[in-house]
């Protein structure tokens, strides 16, 4: 196996996740490898998980603290030239994942990301087409960068090595970070943490059997459902859209919480899908939830056609009513 | 300030198509890949979409979009997006779908904008989607940037406002459903959009005819582009995944909710 650069950020001072996940694969593979570190506080959180590691360098200071591109890809270049390796494995994260294209183009290499897969012999697997085609590639490229899909690995033990190289980059950028917003009230999206994936689907806010819509009750039943089970809250395209065509919506859902084709492909145990059709569109969202189930009124709803385990033919207010009493 | 907005987006087969793999370890490919019906790459379209509201606000600024895909399709769904926003088009002639190589398509992008005779990057916005519905990748937007010489890129944006003094104010997806405010002084810049926060335009269809005025001509101007492969494919696979549902009717929704909650414990 060629030398690999293991390129990781800092969130919070620490390695995210995502990051040990990255360091699991490249130790799994048995070759040597080095390690890079950007952000706030690099140097001790390289120092605390360099164990193995052939070099380390980091980068680190006020001006790389921040999720930024300018200052992320300056600092992504100069740690990939300061290795030298053929090969990086960075984590899929959505700071690397903004950064390290424009690294590629930079340093002429190839860049390959939401990988799930590098096997000793060089090649990758990988999804195409929404997660409906699986894909295995090599190439003899080089440099070449891959971000590793989060949760796809199991992550590294931390342990202790070498104090990193400090590398000094300079950049000029016209963005500042002025901080963050959360959409919601208190109510979480998708949680990767979160054993159970729940997803409410348009028939929440559609005409119920009395004829009438009852938006604020299913508001309730939804958000008392995803306290008690702290899961992820996820919707369907067509969910989300209503509230672009005007018409009634649960007032906690975002384009965030989308789940599917423009959406996001989140990876639980668990997916309970209510009043969603499961048309093609929502369900290439669901491609890493291992088990599923759903409730739909429907009996030849999408659910039923092999994409998901169990169907529940039922009105999912009367479903979540019960519930609750037991949950 | 009028802002110049180059849109680039490609093509991707609808949705609610069942997909087959061809495999090729140069150049795999879907089966009956050219009759499959297409649509504008949903994230590209969330872009173009909002192009065309910041064009609104800004009197004077210009929408083109940039596509790279077959020259008959690439016309076919033209006259469906054309109706939704006063845009001009420049076409590139060549492969779409989701086996290309993404550093090749950027590079023909980029080389398009940079050919732009008019084109003023002190007014430019290279806006796209952060991922296309094919490759999947994520890379286009920022290598086509990178080459353009555009240091300032946003990733999964969902909102973009222009301050008084002209900064970009921009909302890009982050991890843990947050968003990550930033302000860019002043443009170049790329945006390679989430889904944003706009509906789809309903179809306009005398923006339509005006549009098709441009776009006709320009589709017969397109250029032909080779993309060369670059990766040596070993497999492409649908997901072996087949699943036996289970239909669970006319049981009381106290006994489903027993089992529900059993499973969820479990």
């Amino acid at each position: 196996m060629e030398k690999i650069l293991v390129l990781l950020h800092t969130m919070d001072g620490q390695i995210p996740q995502a990051g040990l996940e990255t360091l699991g694969l490249a130790k799994s593979l048995g070759g040597g490898f080095d390690l890079a570190v950007l952000g706030a506080d690099a140097s001790s959180a390289a120092q605390q998980i360099s164990g193995g590691a052939a070099k380390v360098f980091a980068v680190e200071g006020e001006a790389f603290a921040v999720s930024r591109y300018a200052t992320d890809a300056a600092a992504c270049e100069a740690l990939i030239r300061a290795s030298g390796a053929p090969l990086i494995l960075a984590p899929d994260t959505m700071r690397f994942h903004r950064a390290l294209p424009g690294v590629a183009e930079r340093l002429s290499a190839a860049i390959d990301t939401h990988v799930v897969s590098l096997s000793s012999d060089g090649a990758i697997e990988r999804w195409y087409y929404r997660q409906r085609i699986e894909a295995s590639l090599k190439r003899t490229q080089r440099p070449w960068i891959l971000l590793v899909e989060p949760g796809s690995q199991p992550p590294a033990a931390p342990q202790p090595g070498a104090a990193p190289e400090i590398l000094s980059v300079s950049c000029d950028t016209r963005t500042t970070v002025e901080g963050f917003s959360t959409p919601l009230a208190g109510e979480q999206t998708i949680r990767p943490e979160a054993p159970l994936l729940f997803v409410a689907g348009a028939g929440w806010t559609k005409k119920q059997k009395d004829g009438a819509v009852h938006v604020e009750e299913a508001a309730d039943l939804i958000l008392d459902f995803v306290r008690r089970t702290q899961c992820s809250l996820g919707s369907s395209k067509s969910l989300v859209d209503l509230s672009g065509e005007g018409q009634a919506v649960l007032p906690f859902l975002t384009h965030l919480h989308q789940v599917g084709q423009t959406g996001s492909s989140p990876r639980h145990k668990k997916g309970l899908a209510t009043c969603c059709h499961g048309e093609e569109p929502h369900v290439v969202g669901w491609r890493f939830i291992q088990e599923r189930r759903a409730i739909n009124l429907d009996p030849n709803c999408g659910w039923v056609r092999g994409k998901a385990d169990v169907v529940y033919v039922a009105d999912a207010f009367e479903v979540l009513r019960e519930l609750l009493k037991l949950l | 300030m009028p802002y110049q907005i180059i849109v680039c987006g490609g093509l991707a087969p609808d949705p609610l198509q069942t997909l087959e793999p061809v495999f090729d370890p140069a150049k795999p490919s879907l089966k009956n890949e050219l009759m499959l019906p297409a649509v504008f790459d949903p994230w590209a379209a969330h872009a173009l979409y909002e192009a065309g509201h910041l064009a609104k606000q800004h009197p004077g600024s210009l929408v083109r979009v940039v596509s790279l895909a077959p020259k008959a399709k690439l016309q076919q769904v033209m006259m469906t997006v054309a109706q939704k926003l006063p845009f001009e088009l420049v076409a590139l002639d060549g492969p779409g779908g989701g086996f290309t190589d993404a550093a090749a398509v950027a590079a023909a992008l980029a080389d398009a904008i940079a050919a732009m005779q008019d084109l003023d990057r002190s007014r430019l916005l290279l806006f796209g989607g952060w991922e296309s519905a094919t490759r999947g990748a994520g890379v286009v937007m920022q290598r086509a940037a990178e080459r353009l010489g555009i240091t300032e890129q946003f990733l999964a944006v969902d909102e973009l406002s222009v301050d008084a003094d002209g900064s970009l104010l921009v909302k890009e997806r982050i991890e843990g459903g947050r968003h990550q405010i930033s302000r860019c002084s002043s443009p170049p810049a790329m945006l390679a959009w989430a889904t944003g926060n706009l509906p789809e335009p309903p179809n306009h269809p005398q923006t339509g005819m005006a549009n098709m005025r441009v776009i006709m001509p320009a589709l017969q101007k397109a250029k032909p582009v080779t993309l060369e492969p670059s990766a040596e494919f070993l497999r492409t696979a649908l997901p072996s995944a087949i699943r036996q549902t289970r239909v669970v009717k006319d049981v009381p929704a106290a006994e489903i909710a027993q089992e529900i909650a059993e499973w969820i414990r479990q």
